[in-house]
C-alpha cells in the first residue's frame, strides 16, 4: 500500500474497489442500478473484472460457485430494493452451506433512509438472519474498516456470507483509502486448535473401537483438511462416509471410501452409519436428511465429533467426546497420536476391525446403487453413469436440486475436493446453472458439467446469456423427465399417486433455445445417441446445451423416507402408473 | 422452564435485533429483556429471560455467543447471581370516598410490608414502586388487587453474577498475518 494511494482523494466507490483490490478479489457478480450508478461509473475504468448476470439471485449462486470451486471469498453486487431482495435466497443458501461469500448492496442516500424513498428496502434488517453479519456503512471513513472485516468474518471461523449495505452518498463522497492494518472484533472468538487432551483420548477411542465410522462432512472442504482425512483413514483403516456436502473430501476412488449417507444415501453407507460402534464425525452436522429418525441412527456409536462452530456440538446428537477448533489442524494432531499409539492399541482390535470392513464389503456388494439401462430410454442413471466415465472423476459437476441431484451424487465420483458444488442445506432450486457460471469463470480451463432437472432449468435461463456473452464453455445438461421429479416420487409414494402440479408439459426445443442464443444445442431421447452426445459437447470449444429426454417415472433409491429409520431403507421397485395427473 | 441469560453486548446499531432475531428464529420464546448501558458506554447489558427445555440452555448460549456483537453470554438460571425485577403499580383508591380512607391506609401498611414505596399519590390513588423476585411481585400484586383496580408495568429481570468472569475477548488481529503469525499471536485461540 503506497502513501501516495493514502493521500489520493477518492470517492467511496473508488474505496470500495481498492478494498477489493487489497482482498484479492478477481470477480464480481452483479447487477447495476440506481444508487449504484456511482459504483459502477467507477468500474467504467477500473481493472476489477464485472460479470453482468441476468438476475441478482444468479449473482449470488455464481459467487458461490466461484467460492466452491476455488474457497475464496465470492463476491455478488446488487443495488438497492429488489436488487437486494433478489440477493436473499443466495444469502441464505450460503448460510446454510458455510459458504465465504461478501455481498455488496446499494442503499438510498443516508438521508433518505427510512422515508420509504423509491427503491428503499430495510436490506439491514430483510439480511440479518440471512447473513453471518452484516453491516450499514454510515460514512465513507467507516468504509475500508468494514470492508475488510467482512472478508475477515467470511471466510474465518466457520466461514458464511456477510453483507455491506452502501448508501448513495457514501459512494459518492470524497475520502481516502486508509490501509488498515488491524481487525479487531473483540466479540467474534473462535478456537481453532482443539483441545489437545480430547484429542489425545479420541485418539484413544479410535483404537478402542470394533467398528469404528468416519462420517466427514462439508467441513473438511471448508478447512481444506481432504489429505489429513485421507491420512487419518489410512492410518485406522476404517470405512468413510462423505455427506452430500463432502463428496470429494476422500477420493471416490479410495478403498475405504463408501460413498454417501442419508435419504439417498447408500445402502452400505447407512447400514455401516447404523452399525458402528463409533462415529468419528468430522465437519458435519447430523442434517436430517442424513440421520433420518434420530433416535434410530447409529444407536450403537458413541460420537466423537469434530467442528469449528461449537453450536453444532450436541445440537442434533450428543457427543461422547467433542472436540472444537479447525478440523485441519486436529486431524494433523489426532494422526501424529494414531501413530503413536497405533503399535500398542490397533492390535487388540484389530481383528474386529478387519471383520468390519469384511461386514461393509459385502454390504457394498449387495447393494450397489442401482444403475438400469435400457435398450429403447435413457435411464437416468445411465445418463449420470456416462457423464461420470467421461468426467473421470475429474471435472467440476455443478447441479440443482431434486432427482438428478441425488443420481449425480450417488453415480458421478469425485477424486478432489471441490468439484462437486450443489445446494445441500437449503435445496435451492435455479442454483445449479449459475453456480456453474462462477466455477467457470474461476477454473476457465476445467471441464465444467452443469447438470439441472427441466424445473430447475428453467428457473435460471435468463442465465444463458451471461454465458454466451462471457463465453463460458459450460457443458449445460438438462436432465428431462418432465416432471418436477422430486415432488412428483413424493406424490407417488406418500399422496396415492395423485400427480398435482408437477408436470412439465413445455419445454423449449434445445437446439433453438441454444441457436437463439447463438451457440449449439440438442435433444437426444435415445439411449445410443447418449454417448456420442455427451462427447459433442465436451468437443464443443463453447458452451453446449445437451436435452436428454429420461424415463419420466424413475425413483430416486435407497431411500429413507422422512422420519424413517436409516437402516429400514427402500431399495426399490419400479413405479406404478399414475392414479390420476392434473 | 425459564432461563436467565445476561449478555455484555457491543452497542451497535442493530445489535439487539440479531440477539431477538436469533432467539425468535430458534423458536425460543422471550419472557422478559431489559437493556442498558454498562459503565463503559460503547457495552450494553441485557438480560433475557428465554423460555426453553433445560436441556437446550447451553445451545442458547452458543447461538448468542456466535453473534459477532456480543462479547460475552452467560447463564444465570443456576450460576451464583441475583435477578430482581422492578414493578410500578397503580392502585385506585379514591379519597373523597368515605368508606376508602380505611382501604387507603391499609394499601400503605401493606406496600411497607413488601418494602414498596410510594412514588406518587393523588385523590384516586397511588402509584407503588417495588422491587423483588418474580415471586414476590406476583404476590405483591395479588394483594393489591383485591383493594381495588390496578395497572401494572414490571420491567423484566435484571440480573448480575455474583462472581466476576474474566472477559475472553478476540485480540485485534493484522490484516496480511500468515496464519502461524497470527497464531504466534494467540489470535485465533479465542
Ligand atoms: C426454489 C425451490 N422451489 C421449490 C423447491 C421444491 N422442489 C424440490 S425438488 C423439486 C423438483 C425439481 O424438478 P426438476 O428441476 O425437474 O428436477 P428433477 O427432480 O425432475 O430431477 C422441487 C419443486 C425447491 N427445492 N426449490
Ligand atoms: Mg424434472
Amino acid at each position: 500500500m503506497s502513501t501516495a494511494m493514502a493521500n489520493k482523494l477518492m470517492s467511496g466507490s473508488e474505496v470500495l474497489l481498492e478494498c477489493l483490490v487489497q482482498e484479492g478479489v478477481e470477480v464480481i457478480f452483479g447487477y447495476p442500478g440506481g444508487v449504484t450508478l456511482p459504483l459502477y461509473d467507477a468500474m467504467y475504468d477500473h481493472p476489477i473484472r464485472h460479470i453482468l448476470v441476468r438476475h441478482e439471485a444468479n449473482a449470488a449462486f455464481a459467487a458461490q460457485g466461484y467460492a466452491r470451486s476455488t474457497g475464496k471469498t465470492g463476491v455478488c453486487c446488487a443495488t438497492s430494493g429488489p436488487g437486494a431482495t433478489n440477493l436473499v435466497t443466495g444469502l441464505v443458501d450460503a448460510m446454510m452451506d458455510s459458504i465465504p461469500m461478501v455481498a455488496l448492496t446499494g442503499q438510498v442516500t443516508s438521508k433518505l433512509i427510512g422515508t420509504d424513498a423509491f427503491q428503499e428496502a430495510d436490506t439491514f434488517g430483510i439480511t440479518r438472519s440471512a447473513t453471518k453479519h452484516n453491516f450499514l456503512v454510515k460514512k465513507i471513513e467507516d468504509l475500508p474498516q468494514i470492508l475488510h472485516e467482512a472478508f475477515y468474518i467470511a471466510k474465518s471461523g466457520r466461514p458464511g456470507p456477510v453483507l455491506v449495505d452502501i448508501p448513495k452518498d457514501v459512494f459518492q463522497a470524497q475520502g481516502h483509502y486508509q490501509p488498515v492494518n488491524s481487525i479487531h472484533l473483540p466479540g467474534y472468538k473462535f478456537v481453532v486448535d482443539g483441545h489437545n487432551g480430547q484429542i489425545r483420548r479420541a485418539a484413544q477411542m479410535i483404537w478402542e473401537a470394533e467398528r469404528p465410522y468416519i462420517y466427514a462432512g462439508g467441513g473438511i472442504l471448508h478447512g481444506d483438511a481432504s489429505e489429513e482425512l485421507v491420512e487419518t483413514v489410512d492410518i485406522v483403516d476404517c470405512p468413510v462416509v462423505n455427506t452430500l456436502m463432502g463428496l470429494g473430501a476422500v477420493p471416490a476412488n479410495h478403498p475405504r471410501f463408501i460413498s454417501m449417507p442419508g435419504m439417498h444415501g447408500s445402502y452400505a453407507a447407512n447400514m455401516g452409519m447404523y452399525n458402528a460402534d463409533l462415529l468419528i464425525a468430522l465437519g458435519t452436522r447430523f442434517d436430517d436428511r442424513v440421520t433420518g429418525r434420530l433416535a434410530a441412527f447409529a444407536p450403537f456409536a458413541k460420537v466423537i465429533h469434530v467442528d469449528i462452530d461449537p453450536s453444532e456440538i450436541s445440537k442434533i446428537r450428543h457427543a461422547d467426546l467433542p472436540i472444537v477448533g479447525d478440523v485441519k489442524r486436529i486431524l494433523k494432531r489426532l494422526n501424529f497420536y494414531l501413530r503413536e499409539t497405533k503399535d500398542e492399541m490397533a492390535p487388540k482390535t484389530e481383528p474386529s476391525r478387519a471383520a468390519w470392513r469384511t461386514q461393509i464389503k459385502e454390504w457394498m456388494e449387495e447393494h450397489p446403487y442401482d444403475r438400469p439401462v435400457s435398450v429403447d430410454e435413457i435411464k437416468p442413471q445411465h445418463l449420470m453413469t456416462e457423464i461420470d466415465r467421461i468426467s473421470g472423476g475429474n471435472a467440476i459437476v455443478c447441479t440443482d436440486v431434486g432427482q438428478h441431484q441425488m443420481w449425480a451424487a450417488q453415480l458421478i465420483r469425485f477424486n478432489k475436493p471441490r468439484l462437486w458444488i450443489n445446494s445441500g442445506g437449503l435445496g435451492s432450486m435455479g442454483f445449479g446453472m449459475p453456480s456453474a457460471m462462477g466455477a467457470q469463470v474461476a477454473n476457465p480451463n476445467q471441464l465444467v458439467f452443469s447438470i439441472s432437472g427441466d424445473g430447475g432449468f428453467q428457473m435460471s435461463l435468463p442465465e444463458l446469456a451471461t454465458i454466451v456473452s462471457n463465453g463460458l464453455p459450460i457443458k449445460i445438461i438438462v436432465m428431462n423427465n418432465g416432471y418436477l421429479g422430486m415432488v412428483r416420487q413424493w406424490q407417488e409414494l406418500f399422496y396415492n399417486n395423485r400427480l398435482s402440479q408437477v408436470t412439465l408439459d413445455t419445454f423449449p426445443k434445445a437446439d433453438l433455445l441454444a441457436a437463439a442464443y447463438g451457440f449449439k444445442g440438442r435433444t437426444i431421447e435415445h439411449p445410443r445417441d447418449l454417448r456420442s452426445a455427451l462427447e459433442e459437447a465436451v468437443a464443443e470449444p463453447g458452451p453446449f446445451l445437451l436435452d436428454v429426454r429420461v424415463t419420466p417415472f424413475e425413483n430416486v433409491y435407497p431411500m429413507v423416507p422422512a422420519g424413517g429409520a436409516i437402516n429400514e431403507m427402500v431399495l426399490g421397485q419400479p413405479s406404478p402408473a399414475p392414479a390420476g395427473v392434473k | 422452564m425459564v432461563e436467565i441469560i445476561s449478555l455484555l453486548v457491543e452497542n451497535k446499531p442493530g445489535a439487539l435485533m440479531r440477539v431477538t432475531g436469533v432467539l425468535v428464529a430458534r423458536g425460543y420464546n422471550i419472557e422478559s429483556l431489559t437493556v442498558a448501558r454498562t459503565l463503559d458506554p460503547t457495552l450494553s447489558r441485557m438480560t433475557i429471560v428465554v423460555d426453553v427445555d433445560d436441556r437446550l440452555r447451553p445451545q442458547v448460549i452458543k447461538q448468542m455467543n456466535k453473534l459477532i456483537n456480543v462479547l460475552q453470554a452467560q447463564d444465570h438460571t443456576e450460576a451464583p447471581a441475583v435477578s430482581r425485577e422492578l414493578l410500578l403499580l397503580r392502585v385506585r383508591a379514591i379519597a373523597t370516598e368515605g368508606q376508602n380512607k380505611d382501604a387507603r391506609t391499609a394499601i400503605l401498611k401493606e406496600a411497607e410490608i413488601f418494602g414498596a414505596r410510594v412514588v406518587a399519590s393523588n385523590i384516586e390513588g397511588f402509584v407503588l414502586e417495588v422491587t423483588g423476585d418474580p415471586e414476590k411481585l406476583d404476590e405483591f400484586i395479588d394483594v393489591m388487587r383485591s383493594y381495588g383496580e390496578i395497572e401494572v408495568t414490571r420491567s423484566g429481570m435484571v440480573s448480575v453474577s455474583l462472581e466476576s468472569k474474566k472477559l475472553k475477548l478476540a485480540p485485534p488481529i493484522t490484516r496480511g498475518a500468515t496464519q502461524s503469525e497470527e497464531e504466534e499471536n494467540g489470535v485465533l485461540n479465542g
